[in-house]
């Protein structure tokens, strides 16, 4: 396996199948935990990470923070509110201060893309990207990929819909980039103004009709609409949006009958995504979160489970 | 004092010459060229196997001095300019104070004759404070000595104001150095929008931004009669736009810079700020576009548009990188590597550097013709050597060169008659 | 790293022989088989684990559970080994608490797969108490551990290695004992 070799997770573009499937096939045993009285076993003791969020995201970084606790990690969260950054330290100083404190690995969310690869390069702890800007959140969709897994049994060859704003989903770029590596025929769809340049080049199929992009569809992943993409003219307005791109009832007709949809939260109800899907027993929403952190929980246990010293950088 | 620079390949497109000659320099002038040519008292240069060409001329640097003396500053950028095998540059006005009156010109020219080791000609801003809202005093920058007039950096928005600095600027011939960026456009895009903007997900600069600003200054050059320049032409459809002009007789022309000619985006994978440049590195077919377009003569000269930062203006969040290479100590070696690789005549290059960029600020250098001053660049066309950034005399480190190995470097460098570099070092 | 076959000490008979006595000191130990259930460690002592609880069903007419128990992330070693092993799945589909449980493997050596074991099972539940059953016991202990069944006692040196063979995973039922030979 090539886990050994691997000092950082910045993105499902570099990662191979097999250590795709690695990840996956550790998230099983890991996801058997959080069913437990006792959800805490002691791999990671004396181990620390740092998650470091300069974006807001409750979600993603509890998942983390929990998914380190249950493998008796030390997890601290720099809030970039209550850090140096607001004092205009450099981000090489935040990272080298890290460092120094002696933490293992730190997760860096961060706006713009590249980020994470920059502080890799600049630091020995190991690095997980968790979403810079729109390039990639790869954890996000491992465990996307790992709800699909469990439900359909295999990745191969289904038929994937991403709907929404493409152009700036990093979730949208890292699914591609994963399930494209399993044969899947992935289709991303929304507004031609939200679509990015030469897309099909990624190996997906591209759409601006959902009715179109949802046929015989395994699967539908449903993309959260940001309001400032509006006030930035890229579509006329939410109502707008909504009456093209909303997934409603009617559009599960044109997918195949166990069609599963998924959304990475927060959720826009009635603009992306209809309470009466959110709700549906289509939906696999609340799952992915419990997913999310069995993934994570793969991912540590991967990263920090050998010994450092032979860790290349 | 006396020269002689003996048994090198002379090339001097101006005048027609590729052969192996002899130059005899006294003081700041040729006086002759010629096979064997003998003279008593002189320094011998031995040039064989060097390339002996009239010195190259950058038409555009940015010195950074006033007011950004800890990215570069004339003293630094003069001996990155010798080092490079330039003796002549044009410094951008994009500095603090902007140079758009007589006393930053001035100023600047007083640093070159006093701390520099090039000749240093100045650019002078269209606009006062680069704002775009009012013209600068255009007649008294010409009086102080400005070569050409640019808001290189920040583009002209306003049509109408552009317009009338091209009809102000014709009243001295002054050429209009020209930074086509629609900004609208541009927004806050990182890299050339394509397939790699897509992969790595950074915020892509289209093609069309710089292209819709070279039509409008193309049309206004037509309606105004103006000396229109291009600066760094990074698309394919600003070189067919510049070459419909150009065979329309518009007075436009145009340059291209060494890294826009041998990089692509797919560069940019690395996330190292170094590869981030305003215009943007462009996809396969606009590189290819643009080295057709050098070659046919569309595009005039390359020029370095030097843009040296500080480390920590590049050593940090991609997005928040400063835009920019600095390019002025490898322009030689990067562009050599399409003449070595045959894609770019060794005439064609020389006359890229030297004879256009001369008749494009139509100043009496860029030949080796007997009485006219002697600026010379000798260049070692088989050295192979790494850039190592720390070994610069530029400030800025900044280059997506850099670890790189080339082959053809500037082995010496005269200016009006001066040795100011040679093999390797400074002379001055 | 060459290994070399030193020694055949059990084959399959000898092997079903140690099993079928193990099983009837289980019962009779726990004075039948009521409240007892088995836990395999992953991965030989799965197995083992399946065919005691037939064996036990033959004798006593009773089925005893059975599971398996994944130790991987209760390892002492993990820091210091640059390739992490596979992290499987602990299936126990059974309620360990005021059970005894009697945890099964193939070989004891060091003791620490059983105190990693030890632990793992006490996160599942509190059992009334465990008891360790193991097909070879080859000494060298480095923790206070010893085992309440035992197959067949086998002193080694350190530089042997002690092969436990099963028909599940190896095609054959068997021991061997391996020694380690310098390759040149």
């Amino acid at each position: 396996m090539k886990w050994e070799q691997r000092k950082d997770l910045l993105g499902l573009k570099d990662l191979s199948r097999e250590e795709i499937e690695l990840v996956l096939d550790t998230a099983v045993p890991m996801k058997d935990i959080l069913k437990r009285d006792i959800k805490k076993v002691p791999t990671l003791r004396g181990k620390a990470m740092v998650t470091v969020f300069y974006e807001n995201s409750t979600r993603t970084r509890t998942s983390f923070e929990l998914a380190g606790k249950y493998l008796s990690a030390d997890t601290v969260n720099l809030g970039v509110s209550t850090s140096s950054v607001q004092k205009g330290e450099s981000l090489k100083d935040t990272i080298r201060t890290l460092e120094m404190m002696g933490f293992d690995l730190m997760v860096i969310r961060h706006s713009m893309s590249g980020t994470p690869h920059y502080v890799a390069r600049n630091t020995k702890m190991r690095v997980i990207n968790a979403g810079d800007g729109v390039n990639e959140h790869p954890t996000q969709a491992l465990l996307d990929m790992y709800t699909i897994r469990e439900k359909k049994k295999t990745l191969e060859g289904l038929k994937v819909a991403i709907v929404g704003d493409i152009l700036h989903s990093r979730v949208a770029r890292s699914n591609i980039y994963g399930l494209t590596k399993f044969g899947c025929e992935v289709r991303v769809v929304g507004p031609s103004t939200l679509i990015p340049p030469e897309v099909e080049k990624l190996g997906v199929k591209s759409y601006y009709s959902l009715e179109e992009a949802l046929k015989g569809v395994d699967v539908i992943n449903v993309l959260r609409i940001q309001r400032e993409r509006q006030q930035k003219g890229l579509f006329p307005s939410l109502d707008e949006y909504a009456s093209l791109y909303m997934l409603q009832p009617e559009h599960l007709k044109l997918a195949r009958e166990d069609v599963l949809v998924l959304h990475p939260g927060p959720m826009n109800r009635g603009i992306e995504i209809s309470s009466a899907i959110a709700d549906g027993n289509h939906a696999v929403i609340e799952e992915q979160v419990t997913n999310g952190v069995a993934v994570r929980m793969a991912i540590l246990y991967l990263m920090m489970g050998g010994a450092k010293d032979e860790i290349a950088g | 004092m006396r020269l002689l620079v003996k048994g090198g390949r002379v090339v001097d497109p101006a005048n027609d010459l590729d052969k192996v000659l002899d130059i005899l320099v006294e003081d700041d002038k040729i006086v002759e060229t010629g096979q064997n040519i003998y003279a008593e008292d002189c320094i011998i240069i031995e040039a064989h196997g060097k390339l002996v060409c009239p010195g190259f001329i950058d038409l555009h640097t940015h010195l950074r001095e006033p007011g950004f003396e800890y990215k570069e500053d004339i003293y630094s950028g003069t001996r990155a300019a010798a080092a490079g095998g330039f003796t002549t540059v044009c410094c951008m006005p994009n500095t603090d104070p902007v140079a758009d009156n007589k006393t930053v010109i001035s100023f600047i020219k007083e640093q070159a004759r006093v701390k520099g080791v090039v000749n240093v000609l100045p650019v002078g801003a269209i606009s006062k404070k680069q704002e775009g809202q009012e013209l600068s005093p255009i007649a008294e920058l010409f009086q102080a000595g400005c070569v050409a007039l640019s808001d290189d950096g920040r583009p002209v928005r306003r049509a109408d104001l552009m317009r009338y600095a091209m009809e102000y600027a014709k009243m001295f011939d002054l050429p209009i150095f020209s930074h086509c960026e629609d900004r609208d456009l541009s927004g806050d895009g990182q890299v050339h929008e394509g397939f790699y903007s897509t992969y790595y997900g950074l915020k892509g600069i289209p093609a069309a931004a710089e292209e819709v600003m070279v039509a409008r200054d193309i049309i206004l050059s037509q309606l105004t009669g103006a000396k229109v320049h291009i600066c760094h032409v990074s698309t394919r459809g600003s070189v067919e736009l510049i070459r419909r002009a150009k065979e329309e007789g518009v007075n436009v022309t145009a340059e291209v810079t060494p890294h826009h000619l041998v990089l692509t985006d797919e560069v940019i994978g690395s996330y190292d700020a170094d590869t981030k440049v305003n215009p943007p590195l462009r996809s396969r077919e606009h590189v290819e576009a643009l080295l057709k377009g050098l070659n046919e003569g569309v595009i005039d000269c390359i020029a370095t548009d030097h843009a040296p930062h500080e480390r920590e203006a590049k050593d940090c969040e991609y997005n928040m990188a400063a835009f920019g290479i600095s390019g002025l100590e490898t322009a030689i070696p990067v562009s050599m590597k399409l003449v070595h690789e045959g894609k770019l005549s060794l005439k064609r290059w020389v006359e890229a550097y030297t004879v256009k960029p001369a008749s494009i600020l139509n100043i009496d250098r860029g030949s080796l013709t007997p009485g006219g001053k002697a600026d010379i660049t000798i260049i070692d066309p088989e050295l192979i050597k790494t850039v190592e950034v720390e070994k610069f005399y530029s400030r800025g480190w900044n280059t997506p060169f850099k670890g790189m190995k080339f082959k053809g470097w500037p082995f010496m460098t005269i200016v009006n008659g001066k040795i100011v570099f040679e093999d390797g070092e400074i002379k001055v | 790293m060459k290994l070399r076959e030193k020694a055949r000490i059990m084959d399959e008979a000898a092997m079903k022989r140690a099993l079928t006595r193990i099983a009837h000191e289980i019962i009779e130990r726990n004075k039948g088989v009521e409240n007892v259930a088995l836990v395999g460690i992953r991965r030989r002592g799965g197995p083992l684990a399946e065919r005691l609880a037939r064996k036990i069903e033959e004798i006593e007419g009773v089925k005893v559970p059975v599971g398996v128990l994944d130790i991987t992330l209760y390892r002492d070693d993990l820091t210091t080994l640059s390739a992490y092993p596979l992290v499987h799945r602990t299936e126990i589909d059974f309620d360990i608490n005021d059970r005894i449980i009697v945890l099964v493997d193939d070989v004891l050596y060091t003791g620490r797969t059983v105190r990693a074991a030890l632990d793992a099972l006490i996160d599942l539940g509190r059992p009334q108490c465990i008891q360790l059953a193991v097909l070879i016991d080859r000494g060298h202990r480095e923790l206070p551990i010893k085992a309440d069944f035992v197959g067949k006692n086998t002193p080694t040196s350190k530089l042997e290695i002690v092969n436990v063979l099963v028909k599940e995973y190896d095609g054959e039922d068997g021991v061997i004992i391996q020694e380690i030979i310098d390759d040149e």
